[in-house]
């Protein structure tokens, strides 16, 4: 713990008050951080999760107690809710730090371009080797058969529901908006297969997959996008239509370039999202280790069901690549993440001279 | 060409709310006149029904008659696309374009109307921002984003936005309340240029203003909170501010009430 001296000085000044230096924050989170791994070595507490918290108490219980003493009631109440925050901010970071470091620790192990661009072929479970280049193409293809259903449904849902839509109807798609954005995706999966597999009799596809990803997608672009368009201030609409411009012409010249920004992010999110989809994938595109660069025809893979493929066989090389192709998929929608910010600032609004 | 306007016993509606009743007046062409009246008495809302801007408003609905040299602006058959082009509208906030650069915020009217030849679009945007007095301090920097404006030169880009579409009339709903008084002043002497070729209509809370830049004035007024506006009376601005005809008006005038 610090053992900091304030000087305590008979306040001349009713507006400054005596206040904990800067550096106080971080030294007593130091002293928290370790007090608690003496008291957990003293204790002979095994787990770090358990000196972990006893730290987290002690850092939320000490920054209270000193500020109050040092500070004043206020003062320490600000404190205690600051440090909660930090607190809880670990709690978070940890799962999502840990995660990255585990996938790319084990995924760069097999990771390289061989990897990327060969497919597992006739390659046995146990040999080492082998790649994703079949599953990779396959998500491509049907992400992007997805999204080519998905956004121009979506993007016109939203402005209908946004610039158009009144009474009864729009309460309506709204509603079926909302039940669409809780069908859970094997559920998704499982109506593709039974209406298009089993019903009409296509093949298993990447179409067939594409189809059932849509459905998944689609209400995440509308909520996306009808967010962005209500944020689009109604005096520029006016100004438009006070100009004489038509309706449609408005929303095409006007609204949409205001929110392209924001829009491209819902959408790449949404993109983002039904990438790592693996049950619709596992229904209906069946899954292969040979290439099949036809989304339309035959047993597809994909990068999601590939893991649980390699995972499933449950050897040390399948489990290699499992994690290398977890890496291969966390890396993809990163980088279309970027892209997104990429295009939403690109694309916003202009200020400045 | 300016066109003169004629009301007749137009009441306007929010829903089931009726927020201005029976207002009959004429407008004359190339000339300003001026709305004046407490908050909320529906001068704005008068305003935006003299171009259909009403009915953008869900649930707003108009009844009566406004003739635009005879011809009603809400008339079967009429499309309000062609009145908005011909009845122009700046706003209370300036409001240009964000994505736009100053150019294409003065060139917006032509280009999404589709009406206008490429070689001219040049000579109107310069005549357009020419004839709101902003040319000389924009004139290097076309390009640049409109939102990087001052407030005033804002306002005055989107008065050439309104002109550069040749409109007959213009209505302007307070135009100069959120700007400091000397873009006010520029603004109120563009108007004193601008009626030479148009019809103006200024709503505004500055009763100077409506005095200084004004050829008649309509004071509108409202019984009580949540009761319809009506127009008071409309005559000579002079006379409004001198010798007005209604009590109310001189009680309004003189700070008397409200």
């Amino acid at each position: 713990m610090s053992t900091d001296t304030v000087i305590k000085t008979p306040a001349p000044s009713t507006l400054s008050a005596a206040r904990l230096p800067r550096w106080a924050p971080l030294v007593v989170a130091l002293g928290s951080a370790a007090t608690a791994v003496a008291i957990g070595m003293v204790a002979g507490l095994h787990s770090r999760l358990q000196w972990g918290m006893i730290a987290a108490l002690l850092f939320v219980v000490a920054s209270y107690v000193i500020a109050a003493r040092v500070e004043g009631q206020r003062q320490a109440k600000d404190r205690l809710a600051t440090s909660l925050v930090w607190v809880a901010f670990l709690l978070a970071i940890i799962p999502l730090a840990s995660l990255l470091w585990e996938t790319v620790a084990r995924g760069s192990k097999v990771f390289d371009m061989y990897f990327l661009t060969h497919s597992m072929g006739t390659l046995g479970d146990r040999e080492v080797g082998g790649g994703i280049y079949h599953a990779l193409l396959g998500t491509l293809q049907q992400v992007a058969l997805a999204s080519l259903i998905a956004v121009p449904i979506g993007l016109l849902t939203a402005i209908y529901l946004v610039e158009y839509g009144r009474g009864k109807l729009a309460k309506v798609v709204t509603f079926f908006v909302d039940v669409m954005t809780g069908i859970p995706s094997i559920v998704a999966g499982l109506f593709v297969l039974t209406f298009w597999i089993l019903i009409l009799g296509f093949d298993f596809s990447g179409w067939a997959g594409a189809m059932a990803l849509s459905i998944l997608m689609m209400p995440v672009v509308v909520r996306s996008t009808e967010e962005m368009l209500k944020l689009v201030p109604n005096e520029l609409r006016e100004a438009s239509l006070a100009l004489g411009v038509p309706k449609w012409r408005t929303i095409l010249k006007v609204v949409l370039p205001t929110s392209i920004g924001g829009i491209t992010t819902g959408v790449m999110l949404a993109v983002a999202r039904i990438t790592g989809e693996t049950a619709p994938v596992l229904l209906v595109v069946w899954g292969t280790n040979f290439i099949n660069t036809n989304p339309f025809e035959g047993a597809q893979s994909s990068l999601p069901l590939y893991i649980y493929q390699q995972y499933a066989a449950g050897n040390s090389a399948s489990y290699d690549r499992a994690w290398a192709a977890a890496l291969t998929l966390i890396g993809f929608v990163m980088i279309l993440n970027l892209v997104a910010r990429g295009i939403a600032r690109w694309k916003a609004p202009k200020t400045g001279r | 060409m300016a066109k003169r306007i004629d009301v007749s016993g137009l009441t306007a509606y929010y829903g089931s709310h009726k927020a201005i009743e029976d207002i009959s007046m004429t407008v004359e062409p190339r000339s300003v006149t001026a709305f004046i009246g407490p908050s909320g008495c529906g001068k704005s809302t008068f305003l935006r029904t003299l171009n259909r801007m009403h009915e953008v408003t869900p649930s707003g609905r108009v009844e009566g008659k406004v003739l635009l040299d005879g011809e009603d602006l809400y008339g079967s058959g009429v499309d309000p696309v062609n009145v908005r082009r011909t009845v122009g509208m700046v706003f209370q906030r300036p409001n240009p374009f964000p994505t736009m650069s100053i150019f294409d915020n003065v060139a917006a009217g032509l280009r999404l109307n589709g009406s206008y030849k490429k070689n001219e679009l040049n000579d109107i945007v310069e005549k357009s921002l020419k004839g709101a007095n902003l040319w000389n301090e924009v004139k290097d920097r076309l390009n640049k984003p409109g939102s990087g404006l001052s407030g005033g030169q804002q306002q005055r880009l989107c008065i050439a936005r309104a002109i550069a579409v040749e409109p007959q009339v213009l209505l302007m709903d307070e135009p100069c309340s959120a700007l400091d008084p000397i873009s006010t002043l520029a603004i109120e002497d563009l108007i004193g240029e601008l009626k030479e070729r148009f019809t103006i209509v200024i709503v505004t809370h500055n009763m100077q203003q409506a005095a200084r830049v004004s050829d008649r004035t309509a004071f509108f007024n409202l019984a009580a909170i949540g009761q319809p506006g009506k127009l008071i009376e409309i005559d000579e601005t002079e006379r409004i501010f001198s010798n007005p005809s209604v009590q109310a008006t001189e009680d309004y005038i003189s700070g008397r009430f409200g």
